[in-house]
């Protein structure tokens, strides 16, 4: 077990901290922009995709992308507006600007986006559902705008299923007093390469629920970004992944704390199984000079549950003022515990129901906190399916899919 | 009736130099509702020996045989031991993040009775083995061993030994670290196992004093990982007024 836990609560104006390699500089200096030519394409050895499997995702860096390699399906709640719209309607771009060359070629390559609004003091009565079929393998670029309006509630749930290579901008904006949950699902088949360039902005006292679920596709790079534009802003960031045999699982996320009294927490946790499972976590969080009386705590945590496996894990912490609520960040990397497994053995339970035990509660906590009840329940059925795969390697029994 | 027998039983530990022996022939037979005692000096293979029974990997037996009434149980994994009726109250027990007490209670009852306990009756028997040791009914929610003191780690220990009602517990130093409530409170349980289950204890401690609250019929000092003398619980009268000083004086001369 390799962690490391550190308080930063009573750190002082910053310089004197410093966590893993920045070699960027600091998170505020990199470039942002919507115009292709500030952002070239990567080689592969920019801070930013120095973990990424960029050879399969070259496609996705091109300036011009189709539009057909997926559907999009919305079942949305009664009180929720859905709307098809074209890439120069004034809501769109609202949510901060792109951070990388695949966020960037999406925003142009779009000719349309969908939108999924919110309308102000609604309170939506059931999830909205937004389905992203793979159909094609052609390169293609979609964007989605959440907006919640002020003092609204709502859950969406985004899944992602079949095969494509699809690159993804989906910006959420949460204006003042608005409770959003946003959980995007991504249950790919093999073969699936996925970009996604999360950015939301969170208005004064409005909070955001933001969750992230990757289990399938052969490459998923998902970068969310969270930015506070006024005070009392609340971000809770949950992500859980479990990557097989040569799967790429990329999360990369970045809050800005840019205004004083908001609060953010952030938990990832992944397990790893196979030859060739890949998982990166970089959590950056950034507390500027003005946010005074900030609150935040990053965790990532990952469960190797098999030789070949390898996870990365780097949280970064920048804090430019003294005058901060609170501030931490923890990360850790583990093998399966064969100590957990002999004493649960050690009770009559076989090592089977052994190892599904310990994996389930690896997860527990972070199901819970979800909140969404149709999500967690697909949850638990993934992960035991997942499950069923390594069980067939100890029990050596296949299982019914191979 | 069922008898629990040891022949010969030589041990080794895995360790970064290779395998070290540390048990080196012992003999031992536990018949149902006997309590024996070990006792022995730091380093002298009790634990070892509580460790090799319930079959962890790290431990591995180079000779000998143990038998549960005549099964080899050698040659059964750790989980078909438990569920032969073989229980060790661990000296260490591990936590398991995000697995609750009361999950994981009924998942081992499920797996050594090969049934799911009938709903009601279990909750209502798990209440009363809690209330019993004392275990706040809160803990039933938390996760096993997870931010459990000391104290509360062995209670949960003898929780599970009075509800699996296994045919033989070996409790390993389960009275280190206790308090003497504590102690009193781990020992009425044992007691209890005793009465109700009619289970063989093996009791492996450092110290004389829990014997005070658990008699025992019999009483083995481990030395040098063999059985340096048995005896009545007398004996162990006798190694609470001199110590272990003259079991360790004949093994460095003998060595």
């Amino acid at each position: 077990m390799t962690a490391t836990t550190t308080d930063h609560s009573r750190a002082a104006a910053d310089g004197a901290h410093s966590h893993g390699v920045v070699p960027a500089g600091s998170r505020a200096e990199r470039v942002t922009s919507f115009d292709l030519a500030d952002i070239p394409v990567p080689s592969g050895r920019e801070e930013e995709w120095r973990f990424s499997p960029v050879a399969r995702l070259q496609p996705l860096f091109a300036e011009t992308l189709g539009a057909d390699g997926v559907t999009v399906a919305v079942d949305a709640a009664p009180e929720v507006k859905v709307e098809t719209v074209a890439r120069d309607d004034a809501r769109l771009g609202k949510a901060g600007k792109p951070g990388d060359r695949t966020a960037v070629s999406a925003w142009n390559a779009v000719a349309e986006a969908t939108v999924v609004t919110v309308p102000a003091e609604a309170v939506a009565s059931d999830v909205t559902s937004v389905r992203i079929d793979g159909v094609s393998q052609d390169a293609t670029a979609q964007h989605l705008l959440v907006h919640a309006e002020r003092h609204s509630e709502a859950v969406v749930v985004i899944d992602h299923r079949g095969v494509a290579l699809l690159n993804q901008t989906v910006e959420v904006v949460v204006d003042e007093g608005a409770h959003l949950t946003v959980v995007s699902v991504q249950d790919w088949a093999d073969g699936a390469v996925h970009a996604a360039a999360h950015r939301s902005t969170i208005g004064r006292d409005a909070r955001l629920k933001h969750v992230v679920v990757t289990f399938g596709g052969d490459v998923v790079r998902i970068t969310p970004d969270a930015t506070f534009t006024a005070e009392g802003g609340e971000v809770e960031m949950v992500g859980l992944y479990f990557a097989d045999a040569d799967q790429h699982q990329e999360h990369r996320l970045f809050v800005d704390h840019a205004v004083p009294s908001c609060k953010s927490r952030v938990t990832y946790k992944g397990a790893l199984q196979g030859s060739g499972a890949h998982t990166v976590w970089v959590g950056d969080v950034l507390i500027q000079a003005e946010a005074e009386n900030t609150d935040t705590y990053e965790l990532n945590r990952n469960l190797v549950l098999t030789d070949g496996a390898r996870a990365d894990s780097v949280p970064n912490l920048e804090i430019e003022t003294g005058e901060i609520a609170g501030a931490g960040h923890a990360s850790a990397t583990g093998r399966f515990d064969d100590e957990q497994l002999f004493y649960l053995m050690a009770r009559g339970i076989p090592e089977v129901d052994a190892r599904r035990l310990v994996v389930r509660g690896f997860f527990a906590e972070l199901i819970d906190e979800i909140g969404v009840a149709a999500v967690e329940e697909r949850l638990l059925a993934s992960i035991e399916a997942e499950l069923e795969k390594s069980m067939s390697v100890i029990t050596g029994v296949p299982t019914a899919a191979e | 009736m069922s008898t629990l027998e040891i022949r010969d039983l030589h041990v080794s530990v895995e360790t970064k130099e290779g395998p070290k022996p540390i048990l080196r022939g012992v003999d031992l037979t536990i018949k149902s509702g006997e309590t024996h005692a070990i006792m022995g000096p730091n380093g002298s293979g009790k634990s070892t020996l509580a460790s090799a029974l319930a079959g962890h990997p790290k431990y591995e037996v180079t000779s000998g045989t143990v038998t549960l009434d005549g099964e080899d149980v050698l040659a059964m994994s750790v989980d078909e031991r438990a569920r032969a009726g073989l229980f060790l109250a661990m000296q260490y027990p591990v936590e398991v993040p995000g697995v609750s007490v009361a999950n994981f209670l009924r998942t081992a009852k499920t797996a050594i009775s090969g049934e799911a306990p009938a709903l009601r009756t279990w909750g209502k028997e798990v209440k009363g083995a809690m209330e019993n040791l004392r275990i706040d009914s809160s803990f039933a929610e938390r996760s096993v061993n997870e931010g459990f003191s000391g104290g509360e780690k062995k209670r949960h220990e003898i929780l599970q030994m009075e509800l699996f009602k296994p045919h033989f517990a070996i409790l390993d130093e389960t009275d280190s670290g206790l308090d003497v409530d504590a102690l009193r409170v781990v020992s009425e349980g044992v007691n209890r196992a005793k009465e109700n289950t009619d289970v063989g204890v093996l009791l492996i401690t450092h110290y004389t004093r829990i014997l005070r609250y658990i008699k025992p019929d019999f009483v083995h000092v481990f030395v040098d990982g063999r059985i340096a003398e048995e005896g009545g619980p007398e004996l162990a009268e006798r190694l609470e007024d001199e110590g272990y000083d003259r079991f360790l004086t004949g093994a460095t001369a003998s060595a």
